[in-house]
C-alpha cells in the first residue's frame, strides 16, 4: 500500500465509489482532516460554553444557583482538558497536519491511509467517552485539568466515582489514536516528499507540524502511563501515586506512593504539549505572514533550527511547573535556567516574523490580520512566561490569576488566532469558495480587542494574589472591591467574544454554500498546496503526475521575476534571481 | 493602517493600565524583598521588549502596507543581524535570570537560627504545631491519627510531649524571627499561601515540605489554600497574626501541649471506663 500512495503511478490508487467510502470511512487525508477539524471544533464549542459558565460565576457570584462549587470545578477541568488536548492538539495536528502535509510536500496521501482513518475514529471514540462523563452519576471529574492525585481519585472531588475513570480512559484512547496519526505525519514527511522537495525546501508549516508530531510521540507516553497508573490506583487499589493518608476521617489503605511522581510524569508530557500546540502555530503563522507580506520568511534556516531547538529543549524544562510542588527545591536552579534559555530561540522566531514584515508589501487581508494579532498576543504571553519561568519570581505568582492570564495568552489565544487565520487562509483551497470579507473583519476585530480586555486585567489580579480555581473569592481582606468589578468587566468581555464567534460560524457555513467561487490561488502563494491540477484538490491530489519541486517555498518578490511569486514547481529561469537551497 | 494604530494604542493602553491599575502586589510583610526586586527587574526588561517589539510591528504595518507600485524587498536572510539579535536577547535573559537565581539561592538556604513551625492541611482546614521549649517537633504519622489525636502524634516520642497543638485556623508568629515553615498534609495536596509573605510551598501527603521566611510587619494576614484540594478548596482559609514577641509569648502560654492533651484524655472518665471494665470507677458518669 505504502509504495502505491507515494509512487507516481496514479492508476493503482484506490478510489472509493460510494458516498460512505468517500466521506465517512474515508482514507483521503483531506477528508480525515475535515473530520478531525469538525470534531475538534464541536468539542471545542463545549469547552467555550464551559468557560462562559465559569466567567458567569466569577463575575457574578451568588447569582447563578445552578453553578455549585462542584459544577465550577467540573467546568474548570473539562474546559482545560478539552482545549489543550481535544481541541488544540487534535485540530492543529489531526486537522491541519492531515490536510497540509501531503499537499505541501507533494504526496498523494499519507503513507498509511488506513491507519490514518483509524486514528480519526479512535479520536472520535475518545471524544465520545469524554462527553459521556457529563451524563454519569456524579458528573465529569472536577480534579483540575492536571488531575493531580491523591485529590483526583478521592472523595471530596466531584466525579471521583465515574468521571475520573472516563477521563483517564478517554485520554488513553486519545493517545492511542494520536500515535497512529503521529507516526503517519512523521513517516510521510520523511518518506513521501516529491522529487526536489528537500527538507530545507519544506514550508515552515510542515516543519512545525513535523517536529510537533515527533515531540508528541515522545511526550504522550508519559501521560499514557500516568493515566494507566492512576486508573490502577483508583480501581485496583495500587499505590503508585497514593501515600498513606487519612481521607475524610478514614484511611483508604493506600501506602507508600508518591503524588509528586505523577506531577513529573504529567509535566514531562505537559510541557512539551505546550510546544506541540505552539510549533504548528509557529509554522503556520510564518507562512501566513510571508504570503501576505509578499516576502520570503526572513531567515528561513534559522526559523527551522529554532523550531527544532525549541522542540528538543522543551523536554528539559518540565519541572518549571513544579517550583513550589515540594520537589527538591535545588531542581529550581536547573529548570529556571533551561526554561529561560528556550526564550532565546523563541525570541528569534518573533524577530524574524517582524523582519519578514519589515520592507514587505503587506496585504491586510483577514488571515494576515489574525497573524498580526497572534504576534501581539504571543509577544505578550511569551514575556509573561519569563516571570513564571524565573523560579523565585514564580513563587508569589504561582496558582494565581497571573498564571491563568499567561497560559491563556500564550497557548490559548495565540494558537487559536493562528487557527482562525489559517482557516480563512486555506478556506478557498478547501471549499473552492471565498469567505465573506466583512464578516471576517468583524470577527477579527471583536475577537482581538475582546481577548485583550479579558486577559490584561487578569495579570494584575494575579500580581495582587487572587488565587485561581476558586469558586468564589468571598470576603478577603487583601482583595479590594475593584477586583470584583474587574471580574465583572472580564465576564462581559468574554460574553461579547463568545457571541462574536457566531459571526465566524455564520461566515463559514454561508460561504460554503453561497460564497463566490475562489481563484485557484487567490493569495498568490508559492507553496505546493495551491498548485494542484484540481480546485479543490481531488483524492490523490496531483492528477496523473506528481509535481517536481525546483525551489524553496518562499520565492516572493524575486528581482527579475515577472510576477511577485514563483511557485515551487516552476523550474529555474535565468532572468530571475535564484535562491539556492 | 487601522491595525497598526490599534497595536500602538494597545501598547499605550497597556502602559496606562499598568500605571493606573488599582491592583498590584500587596504590601510585603516578610524578608522576601529580593523576590519583589527580581520580579520588578523581570517586569522592566519585559516591558522594554513588549513596547519595542510591538511598536516596531506597528511601524512595519504602517510603512510597508500594500499600495500601487510598491514591491517587497528581497532578502532571504541576514546572518549578521540574526547573530546580533541572539546575543542581545541572551544578555537580556541573563540579566533577569541572575537576580531570580540569587533570590532562589536564599530561598533554599534555611538560616541556622530559624525556629520551626508546622502547618498541617486537611480538607478543608488548617492546623498548626509549634515545637515547645525543646525546639524539636515530635514525630507524627497517619497511623497514629484518631479523633483524639488529629495531628497523628507519636505518643511514645518524648520530643512530642511539649509540642503545642493548634486546631483552630489561626496561627501567631513572632515579629522579626526567621521561621522554617514545615508543611504536612493528611489527605491531598494543599498550598500554604499568604500573598503578603511572597514565600509559599505545597503540602504533599506522604512527605514533609518546607520553606522559610521572616515576618517583618505586624498584622493579620489571610492564608489561602492555593493548590486545588476538592470542593471546599475556596473555603480553606486561615489567619496568621504577626505580633511582637511579648504578645506572641502571651498567646503561646494559652495554648495546650500534646502532653497536656494526653493527660486530659487519660483523666477523662470515658478512658478510665474503657480500661477498667473489671472494676468500675466510683463517681464515673
Amino acid at each position: 500500500m505504502a509504495t502505491v500512495t507515494i509512487a507516481d503511478d496514479h492508476t493503482q490508487f484506490y478510489h472509493p465509489k460510494t458516498w460512505i467510502g468517500k466521506y465517512v470511512w474515508s482514507q483521503d487525508h483531506k477528508v480525515i482532516a475535515i473530520q478531525y477539524a469538525l470534531t475538534a471544533i464541536a468539542i471545542g464549542l463545549v469547552a467555550l460554553v464551559l468557560s462562559e459558565l465559569m466567567r458567569l460565576q466569577l463575575g457574578f457570584p451568588d447569582t447563578f444557583h445552578f453553578i455549585q462549587p462542584e459544577n465550577y470545578l467540573q467546568f474548570v477541568t473539562m474546559h482545560g482538558m478539552i482545549m489543550v488536548v481535544y481541541l488544540l492538539t487534535a485540530l492543529l495536528l489531526g486537522g491541519f497536519g492531515n490536510y497540509l502535509i501531503p499537499l505541501m510536500v507533494g504526496a498523494r496521501d499519507m503513507v498509511f491511509p488506513f491507519v490514518n482513518m483509524l486514528s480519526y475514529w479512535v479520536y472520535l471514540l475518545a471524544v465520545l467517552v469524554l462527553v459521556s462523563s457529563f451524563f454519569v452519576p456524579g458528573g465529569p471529574t472536577g480534579a483540575g485539568w492536571t488531575l493531580y492525585p491523591p485529590q483526583s481519585i478521592l472523595e471530596g472531588t466531584p466525579g471521583q466515582q465515574y468521571g475520573i475513570i472516563l477521563m483517564l480512559v478517554s485520554l488513553v484512547l486519545f493517545i492511542v489514536g494520536f500515535t497512529m496519526g503521529g507516526l503517519n505525519y512523521v513517516v510521510t514527511v520523511l518518506q513521501a516528499r516529491t522529487k526536489g522537495m528537500t527538507l530545507m525546501r519544506m514550508p515552515c508549516s510542515v516543519w512545525g507540524i513535523f517536529v510537533a508530531a515527533i515531540m508528541a510521540l515522545l511526550a504522550f507516553p508519559a501521560l499514557f502511563v500516568a493515566c494507566i497508573m492512576t486508573l490502577l490506583d483508583r480501581i485496583a487499589g495500587t499505590s503508585f501515586f497514593m501515600p498513606t493518608l487519612m481521607s475524610m476521617g478514614k484511611n483508604p489503605g493506600y501506602e507508600g506512593g508518591s503524588p509528586i511522581l505523577f506531577q513529573h510524569l504529567f509535566w514531562f508530557f505537559g510541557h512539551p504539549e505546550v510546544y506541540i500546540v505552539a510549533l504548528p502555530a509557529f509554522g503556520i503563522v510564518s507562512d501566513l505572514i510571508s504570503v501576505h507580506a509578499r516576502k520570503n520568511i526572513f531567515g528561513y534556516r534559522m526559523m527551522v533550527w529554532a523550531i527544532v531547538i525549541i522542540g528538543a529543549l522543551s523536554f528539559f524544562v518540565w519541572a518549571h511547573h513544579m517550583y513550589v510542588s515540594g520537589m527538591n527545591p535545588y531542581f529550581g536552579f536547573f529548570f529556571a535556567t533551561s526554561t529561560l534559555i528556550i526564550a532565546i530561540p523563541t525570541s528569534i522566531k518573533v524577530y524574524n516574523w517582524l523582519l519578514t514584515l519589515w520592507r514587505g508589501n503587506i496585504h491586510l487581508r483577514v488571515p494576515m490580520l489574525f497573524a498580526i494579532a497572534f504576534l501581539f498576543t504571543f509577544i505578550h504571553g511569551g514575556l509573561s512566561g519569563l516571570f513564571l519561568g524565573n523560579v523565585s519570581v514564580d513563587v508569589p505568582l504561582s496558582s494565581t490569576f497571573f498564571v491563568v492570564a499567561h497560559f491563556h495568552m500564550v497557548m490559548g489565544v495565540s494558537p487559536i488566532l493562528v487557527i482562525f487565520g489559517a482557516i480563512y487562509h486555506w478556506y478557498p483551497l478547501i471549499t473552492g469558495r471565498m469567505y465573506n470579507e466583512f464578516l471576517g473583519r468583524l470577527h477579527f476585530w471583536i475577537t482581538f480587542i475582546g481577548v485583550y480586555v479579558i486577559y490584561l486585567p487578569m495579570h494584575y489580579l494575579g500580581f495582587l494574589g487572587v488565587p485561581r480555581r476558586y469558586y468564589a473569592l468571598g470576603e478577603t481582606a487583601f482583595i479590594p472591591h475593584s477586583a470584583h468589578v474587574a471580574n465583572q468587566v472580564i465576564t462581559v468581555a468574554a460574553l461579547v467574544v463568545f457571541v462574536a464567534q457566531g459571526v465566524f460560524f455564520i461566515n463559514m457555513i454561508w460561504s460554503y454554500f453561497w460564497g463566490p467561487k475562489a481563484d485557484p490561488n487567490p493569495w498568490g502563494a508559492a507553496s505546493l498546496e495551491w498548485q494542484t491540477p484540481d480546485h479543490p484538490p481531488k483524492h490523490g491530489n496531483w492528477g496523473d503526475k506528481l509535481p517536481v519541486v525546483y525551489r524553496w517555498a518562499y520565492d516572493y518578490s524575486v528581482p527579475g521575476a515577472a510576477r511577485d511569486f514563483i511557485p515551487q514547481n516552476v523550474p529555474h529561469d535565468e532572468s530571475a534571481k535564484y535562491h539556492k537551497t | 493602517m487601522r491595525v497598526a494604530i490599534v497595536i500602538a494604542l494597545l501598547v499605550l493602553g497597556s502602559i496606562l493600565f499598568h500605571i493606573f491599575s488599582p491592583w498590584w502586589m500587596t504590601p510585603i510583610a516578610s524578608n522576601w524583598g529580593s523576590i519583589d526586586s527580581a520580579l520588578m527587574i523581570t517586569l522592566y526588561i519585559c516591558a522594554i521588549a513588549f513596547v519595542g517589539l510591538n511598536l516596531f510591528l506597528a511601524l512595519a504595518l504602517l510603512k510597508f502596507r500594500a499600495r500601487a507600485g510598491h514591491k517587497a524587498h528581497y532578502e532571504p536572510e541576514n546572518v549578521r543581524l540574526e547573530k546580533h539579535l541572539t546575543l542581545w536577547t541572551g544578555i537580556g535573559i541573563a540579566a533577569l535570570l541572575a537576580p531570580g537565581l540569587l533570590a532562589w539561592n536564599k530561598y533554599v538556604t534555611i538560616p541556622d537560627k530559624a525556629t520551626v513551625i508546622e502547618a498541617t492541611g486537611q480538607q478543608w482546614q488548617w492546623g498548626f504545631r509549634l515545637p515547645g521549649p525543646d525546639g524539636v517537633l515530635g514525630t507524627a504519622a497517619v497511623a497514629h491519627m484518631s479523633p483524639e489525636n488529629p495531628f497523628g502524634m507519636n505518643p511514645r516520642d518524648p520530643y512530642g510531649r511539649d509540642d503545642i497543638l493548634i486546631e483552630t485556623n489561626e496561627l501567631h508568629m513572632p515579629l522579626g524571627k526567621p521561621v522554617k515553615m514545615v508543611l504536612r498534609s493528611k489527605d491531598v495536596l494543599h498550598d500554604f499561601f499568604v500573598p503578603e509573605f511572597r514565600a509559599r510551598m505545597n503540602l504533599v501527603p506522604g512527605i514533609v515540605t518546607y520553606f522559610w521566611m521572616t515576618p517583618t510587619r505586624t498584622g493579620t494576614f489571610e492564608i489561602l489554600c492555593a493548590q486545588l484540594c476538592g470542593v471546599g478548596h475556596y473555603q480553606m482559609r486561615g489567619t496568621v497574626v504577626v505580633e511582637k514577641q511579648a504578645a506572641f509569648d502571651a498567646w503561646l502560654a494559652e495554648q495546650t501541649t500534646f502532653g497536656q492533651q494526653l493527660a486530659q484524655n487519660e483523666a477523662s472518665p470515658a478512658t478510665q471506663l474503657a480500661r477498667a471494665d473489671a472494676k468500675p470507677v466510683i463517681g464515673a458518669r
